[in-house]
Order: C-alpha cells, then structure tokens, then sequence
C-alpha cells in the first residue's frame, strides 16, 4: 500500500510517499501552494515533481494537513494570567493553533477592537473553576458577542456557569460550543476536552473557509493543522509505539517564516532535590507558538525581541549589514541568502537567536529562595534541562550549513540560568521535512511512522 | 453542593509542611472545599487562587517566624484584585520569640487580618470560627 501526506503550508504544499511494505519513503516533493486559486493545482504540480523521481505513483490513500491561509488563528481569554488563561494557552496551543493573543480579567474597549482587528477563526473562553468565578466569564462571553466577525467560540470555563454562557451565545445567535473546563479544580488542567473540541471545529468549519474542501474531498480523511500533526510524531517519537521504543524525552523547534513552535515531550519535574514546583502543572506534550518570532514575516517583532548587536555579535557582522539584510527580508520575504555569504551567517544568527528566546518562553523558570532550610529553588513550568534531545524542523534549520550551530540556541545558557532548558542535548535534524507527514501517518499505521522517522531523524 | 471554598498554605519562605497537610485534612473533613497551595507560597498566590475559585476565605499559616512580614499588605492587595472583604485568617509562630500575644494580635488586626490565632492553636478552634464567619 502507498500512501501519501500533503502537508499545504503558506508558501509551500509539500508531498511525502511511502511504502507500507518495504517501510520506506518513496519520495518527497513540493510545489507552490496554490490557495487563492484551486488548492489541487498546487497539489498536483507537486505530484508531478514527484512522479518525476518514483515514476507514476498510484497511491492508495490521500492524508493532508495545513497551515495555509495563516493556519488556525485563535485568542484565547481567561480569568488569571498565571491559572485559567495560561491553561487557556495551552489548550489552544496543544490543538495546533496559532494563538495570537492570550487575555485575562475582564476585557477592555481596547481588547475587544483589537480581538476585531485579529480576526480569530476560533476562540477560547475560559475563566474559573468549577464552581469557582463566574462573573468574568459571563462578562466576556457578552463583550465576545460585541465583536463583529465570523468566529466561533470554544468555552471551556467554570460548569456553573454554562447555563448563563449558552443563553448568551443562544441570544447573540453566535456558533459556540461547550466542553468541560481547563481547570476545573485549582491547579488541575484538563485540556483534552477543550482541544478535541478546536479539532473538530477545525474540521467542520476551517477546512471549509481556507479553500481546502475540494482536497477533504479527494482525501476522504479528516484535514489537521499541520501543528496539531507534528505534535503526533512528536508525542508518538518519544513514547513509542507497542513494543517498539521512542526516543524517550525529546524537544522539537519548528522555526518558520512567520512563528517559531518549540514541542516539550518531557515530564518536566525537577531535576534537583531541593527545588520545588509552583505554579499550572503543564502537560508532558507541550507546545508553544511564538507568533512575533520567524524569519521572514515576523522579523521587525523579532527585531524589537532582540538586540542587533548579539546578532552581530553571532553573525561576525557589522550591525549596519545585519540591518540592510533585515530591511531587505521584510520587504521581500521570498529573498534568500547565498549560501557562504555574509547573510547566510545574519540568517544562521538569527535563527538562533528566534530559538533562544522561543525556547526561554516554553522552559520552566527557576528563582532562588532562602529559606531556613537553606537555598531552596521554586520552579515554574517544566524543568528541561535533562532532556537529551533537540530535533530541527523547518526550512531555515534544513537549508543551512550549520544547523547545529542554531539549534545551540535550545541549550542551557549560564548567563540566563534562570530558564531550565536542555543541558547536554544532542541535536537531530528531520532532513527531508517528513515530520508533519509522519504525525499524519501515525493516524494510521503508528508503527510504520515510529519506525520510519527513527530511521530518517539524523544526528546532526 | 453550595460548598464553601477555603484557600490555605504556608506563606513566604517557609517550608513547614505537616502543619499545613493536617490543616487542610481537618478542613476537608468538616465539609469545605479546601484549596491548599501548600508551601511558599507568596501573597499573589493567595489572591490568584481565591479569584479563580471564588474563595470564602483565605487562611495562612506561618511557622518560621516571619509571618508579620510576609503577612504586611495582603489585605490591601486583597482590596485591589477585588476580593472585597474577603476574611483574612492567619495562625502558627506568627513573630520572633515569645510577644505578648495581645500585641502580636492587634498588629495583625491593624493589618485587615479578620482573625489571628496564638501558637498551639487547634484545628477546631479555627472550624468554629469559620462556621461562624460563613455560615
């Protein structure tokens, strides 16, 4: 049997062919993604690149992800920053959205406009535990419904609630949907229900607006956000599949144009006796999504995320070249550095630097307290720094000369000790760009996945 | 069902913790729905807790000494997040050495504290209290 994954990125649709029998890659290739017209021209001006390599392909079965029309973009809305509406975040994260912005408290005038101007395909409402704060949630469902645009709303806050909220919705004539809460109790997350509940809207309603139903149709399977996709073979890679082994724990960096996603595979407890965990527990598959950190479309908010002299600094360039090459991306993101050159080494640079902060962001932080039992640590979020595993997927990382060079930007830095990020990690990098496609497969046939990207992951 | 949520732990850099752990099993058993947070736990902690879950009550403990500093300003912070009234229990070795508990228990009242409590104080003093306060 051959299958065969579409992964429909914003620039690129990218096909991958694989055998069942032999358990092999037959091929991958990419072509335009062509969304604005017919979505299956680009697809089949991909095939043909690829037919081209394995002669004509007759494949048995059609599995698609996609990130095009700028993915699934969502906001997510909570009570208190560090509790409902951090669950929030990673409810929506872990379901391969975009998430724009995350809000809490009551929302302002200015919140609701600027919610307007981003113009979310989703959003999650949460707010309270169960039995916990209701206000909050009911005042912002009524200021959601203020807000002029096409979205629907996954509510996943405080049951007590739910009556008051679907009545709202009910009454503003709004799509919502209402699952159980991310925290119900203090402290607890429960995430799945809420992303189950993106994945299903994703589905139904997303697939539909961003121009890809004629592939759902040619697929017959369901359409996932790429995201979503390679969070399966993360998750899938690290703790194996039956009675064939995963990596065990592992982190996975996607640095693209417009975000960079940093994916956790990790318990995250704390590697030292005497520190001590504060805060959301986070779930052992994490995944952050830095929308101001990329390297094309996101570069002036990486810019303002960085300083130009540490670039320069990587790069062995003077500050006035790394900002002509800035000004020159951003106003034509399809630009691309020869390979050697000075901007190679300002791209590589600031690759790295979009890692170090994106991982900063997704890494537990460690403050020191004195206590009378001595020095005492409190960790918030996951503590990485045994994890023995960074893997590289994307484009930046793949077409560069030194990809272990920018993946260094994962790894445990003295002078920021506060975030616990991998200590000693060996650096992998997914070559062929097959890891979307293997959560896609994974669908499927999880052991043909497993094995497959164990074979393709190469130590870098 | 109306249960009554109580928030309780071990403020500051203290790290006595079987106080805490029989504190809130004594709560629990008298039918509230206890959120403990445990040990060192700072005042922002207290308050994003008693908001999310729509606490009755917050109910610190200290044992290390330092209570009265690291109890200073709860209240007031308490009055921003919009916790309005909530009451403010605080029990353990609340000071340095041995006061006159008299004074020690104006300074907390002085504070916004709603009840303070000497050392050696019994879990069921505090339940009365709290029914009493709760109903």
């Amino acid at each position: 049997m051959i299958y065969l994954t579409a992964d429909i990125g914003s620039t690129y649709t990218k096909l991958v062919a694989i055998e069942t029998e032999s358990g092999e890659i037959l091929g991958t290739a990419c072509a335009f993604t062509t969304i604005g017209t017919d979505v299956r021209e680009g697809f089949h001006a991909a095939l043909r690149k690829l037919e081209a390599g394995t002669g004509e392909l007759k494949y048995d079965r059609l599995l698609c992800c996609s990130s095009a029309a700028g993915g699934l973009k969502m906001v997510a809305l909570g009570l208190v920053p560090d509790l409902t509406a951090k669950a929030a975040r990673l409810a929506a994260s872990s379901a391969g959205a975009k998430v724009v912005k995350t809000y809490s408290f009551e929302i302002s005038k200015t919140e609701q406009q600027e919610i307007e101007e981003i113009s979310p395909d989703l959003i999650l409402l949460c707010g309270g535990t169960d039995g916990g704060n209701r206000e909050v949630i009911t005042a912002n469902a009524k200021r959601l419904c203020d807000i002029k645009g096409n979205f629907a709303t996954v509510v996943a806050g405080n049951k007590s609630a739910s009556h008051e909220l679907q009545e709202i919705f009910e009454r503003w004539g709004r799509q919502f949907v209402i699952t159980e809460n991310v925290m119900p109790e203090f402290n607890k997350l429960n995430i799945e229900p809420a992303r189950k509940c993106i994945e299903e809207l994703f589905i139904n309603r997303i697939v539909e607006a961003k121009g890809l139903s004629l592939l759902q149709k040619m697929s017959g399977y369901e359409i996932i956000p790429t995201p979503l996709a390679v969070m399966r073979a993360c998750e899938l890679l690290s703790k194996g599949y039956g009675d064939e082994n995963g990596l065990g724990e592992l982190m996975a960096v996607d640095l693209g144009g417009a975000t960079t996603d940093i994916y956790s595979m990790s318990d995250g407890r704390p590697s030292l006796e005497n520190m001590l965990p504060k805060g959301l527990p986070e779930p052992y598959a994490k995944r952050s999504v830095e929308g101001d950190l990329g390297m094309r479309y996101s570069l002036p908010s990486l810019k303002e995320a960085t300083d130009l002299r540490i670039i320069s600094a990587y790069a062995d360039a003077p500050v006035s070249e790394v900002e002509q090459w800035l000004e020159l991306c951003t106003a034509n993101p399809d630009v691309i550095a020869d390979m050697g050159s000075l901007q190679q080494r300002v791209e590589e640079a600031l690759a790295r630097v979009a890692i170090e902060i994106a991982t900063e962001r997704h890494s537990g932080v460690v403050e020191s307290v004195y206590t009378p039992l001595g020095q005492m640590f409190a960790l918030t979020g996951k503590d990485l720094s045994e994890v023995p595993a960074v893997i590289g997927i994307g484009g930046a990382l793949i077409n560069s000369e030194n990809p272990a060079k920018i993946l260094e930007g994962s790894k445990y830095d003295s002078r920021r000790f506060m975030y616990a990020k991998p200590r000693n990690p060996k650096y992998y990098l997914d070559s062929r760009y097959i890891f979307a496609s293997m959560g896609l497969l994974s669908h499927v046939d999880s052991k043909l996945a497993l094995r497959i990207m164990k074979k393709e992951i190469k130590e870098i | 069902m109306n249960k009554k949520t109580i928030v309780t732990g071990v403020i500051g850099a203290d790290v006595h913790a079987v106080g805490n752990k029989i504190l809130a099993f004594a709560l629990e058993q008298a039918g509230y729905n206890v959120v403990n947070l445990g040990v060192m736990v700072s005042q922002e902690e207290y308050i994003e807790a008693a908001l999310e879950t729509n606490a009755d009550a917050i109910l610190v403990s200290s044992l290390y000494g330092h209570g009265e500093i690291d109890c200073n300003g709860l209240r007031e912070k308490c009055e921003e997040a919009g916790l309005k009234n909530i009451p403010l229990l605080a029990g353990g070795n609340l000071v340095v050495g041995k006061q006159d508990f008299a004074e020690v228990e104006k300074r907390f009242m002085e504070m916004g504290f709603t009840k303070v409590y000497p050392p050696g104080t019994q879990p069921e003093t505090t339940l009365e209290d709290l029914k009493s306060m709760l109903g």
